[in-house]
């Protein structure tokens, strides 16, 4: 697992070839360190699949707040640069995320 | 399957964690599923300053945490797991992914989720700057503005948390001027913040944003006015729903989907439980769930004692058992005890002897329909074959009865 920040993002998550996946989470956010362990599972089973990051938000709040994200946790997903697609809030779960996953390969 | 708890929980919350420590403490093998990770509502509030014992300091996470360090420090053990189905009468629920528990006991402490309001931006915005968790997502807000909706504990205590990162704290509320639902001392911490503001009379009508929220509008309840305001972020209060649907049709549920209980928390289903923030209940609290949770953990295992007691003991039993139905708390009971056993004795082990106290067993009593102390409920291969109440209790009639069944 990737650990994304304000210096590495452009480089890991939006000059990426391929998909890319950044879980953002926060050390606060208890939803956020419940679907961790799903989002390690997902990223082993896929490794070759995609790229899997993960962007503690606490320490990168601009870089989140100019991905759109002010809320947690996120799931985003990204291609040639840009952001494809998201699961917010109300949506993430482990079936959603693996689904998507699965959808965008 | 092949696992029989005494007792399982459904929710991680305070009560489902009370009611696990509880049980596990005095022995009955007690299982909690929980979907998500353990300390329901109250781990998304930061500051926890009204658990008794716990002053200032306090964090809603670390408090959750060591409810869930003393629950498996006795021996309960937690899974992860969302259960989506109920047999209320065979106590067997099934998860998501269709692993199925079977329980003696059942205990339900589903807690609740915000509602939402329903305007316009609100669903589309969540997670852009509409949020029901200042704990989770009060960091984005960093010296930004943002609006709060709701008066009520919940909506003026995490306002005030936001302040602690926020620009300014709009809070709306449909009250008049000076009127909010919350407890007088969070009020006053709240009409003393610099930070917070407030707008009355009013509520939302709609959040705006192209991809972020960037502003609301504000409906004037007494005047009608719609007014726009530049925020940054919007934090909901306004209540919250029980997480009951799984239980819908399984037990009965008020018709706003509270869990309808007693004061032992049973619900209409025998051995079946419901405690915490899902239930009927005046107040909705730590305190109030935890105590749920003992309750229903003693409950529990009483209904265990007398219900498992008896169906291993009498209605299973392949010889006729004269259950007496007594209390030592009766004198007439006493005087009749003697002349009752010794009839008993003469049919040596061809019957079987089951004494009840109907004080501490009134559920079987009542089911049985033994309102007069003593009683013999004579049973055959689990069915009720003859009974003696009171008078009709004599040596000749026990061994008349007796006779017949044993032949
Ligand atoms: C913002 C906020 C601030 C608060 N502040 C305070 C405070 O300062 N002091 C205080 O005393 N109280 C406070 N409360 C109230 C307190 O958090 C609740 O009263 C308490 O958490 C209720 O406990 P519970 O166990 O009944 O349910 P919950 O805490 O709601 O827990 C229920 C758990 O059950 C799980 N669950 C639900 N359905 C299923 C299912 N089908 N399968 C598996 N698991 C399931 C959920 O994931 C959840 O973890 C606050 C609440 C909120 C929302």
């Amino acid at each position: 697992m990737i650990e994304v920040h304000k210096d590495n993002f452009d480089q890991e998550v939006l000059q990426a070839d391929g998909l890319t996946v950044v879980d953002f989470w926060g050390p606060k956010c208890e939803k956020c360190l419940a679907l961790m362990p799903d989002f390690y599972r997902i990223a082993e089973q896929y490794a070759g699949e995609a790229k899997f990051c993960k962007l503690d938000t606490s320490g990168n709040r601009r870089l989140a707040i100019a991905q759109k994200v002010l809320g947690l946790p996120v799931i985003a997903f990204y291609r040639g640069g840009e952001k494809i697609a998201e699961l917010g809030p109300s949506e993430c779960s482990a079936e959603s995320i693996e689904a998507k996953v699965k959808e965008l390969i | 399957m092949t696992d029989l708890w005494d007792i399982i929980i459904v929710g991680g919350g305070p009560g489902g964690l009370a009611a696990a420590m509880y049980g596990a403490r005095s022995k009955q093998k007690t299982l909690l599923i929980e979907k998500g990770k353990t300390g329901g509502q109250a781990a998304t509030t930061w500051d926890m300053e009204n658990y008794p014992g716990f002053a200032k300091g306090t964090t809603g996470p670390g408090l959750m945490q060591a409810f869930t360090d003393h629950a498996t420090s006795f021996g309960a053990e937690i899974v992860r797991g969302e259960v989506v189905d109920v047999t209320a009468d065979d106590k067997i629920v099934t998860l998501k992914d269709g692993t199925k528990y079977h329980g003696r006991t059942l205990i339900f402490a589903p807690g609740a989720v915000p509602r939402t309001l329903g305007v316009k931006g609100e669903s589309a915005l969540r997670g852009k700057g509409v949020s029901y968790c200042a704990t989770c997502d009060a960091d984005f807000f960093t010296d930004l503005d943002i609006v709060v909706l709701g008066n009520g504990d919940a909506a003026i205590e995490e306002g005030s948390y936001l302040t602690k990162f926020a620009n300014s704290v709009t809070v709306v509320v449909i009250h008049d001027e000076g009127v909010l639902d919350a407890a007088p001392m969070l009020q006053e911490r709240a009409f003393r913040n610099p930070k917070m503001k407030f707008v009355w009379n009013s509520t939302l009508q709609e959040i705006r944003g192209d991809g972020i929220v960037e502003g609301v509008v504000l409906h004037n309840v007494k005047t009608n006015e719609l007014t726009e305001m530049e925020t940054n972020g919007v934090f909901i209060y306004v209540g919250t729903i029980p997480q009951t649907g799984f239980l819908q049709g399984k037990v009965n549920l008020d018709e706003r989907g509270y869990i309808i209980t007693n004061e032992q928390m049973e619900t209409n289903v025998d051995g079946v439980f419901g405690i915490g923030d899902a239930r009927v209940t005046y107040l909705r609290q730590v305190i109030t769930a935890a105590a749920d949770g003992a309750i229903a953990a003693v409950a529990a295992e009483k209904y265990i004692i007398e219900e498992e007691g008896f169906k291993e003991s009498v209605l299973a039993e392949e010889r006729p058992v004269a259950v007496v139905f007594w209390t030592p708390m009766s004198n007439r009971c006493l005087e009749m005890m003697p002349n009752i056993e010794s009839a008993l004795t003469v049919f040596g082990d061809k019957v079987k002897t089951w004494k009840l106290d109907t004080y501490r067993n009134r559920r079987v009593a009542s089911r049985y329909g033994v309102t007069q102390n003593p009683t013999i409920v004579f049973f055959h291969r689990g069915q009720v074959a003859a009974r003696l109440v009171d008078a009709e209790i004599t040596a000749e009639a026990i061994n008349t009865t007796l006779v017949a069944l044993v032949n």
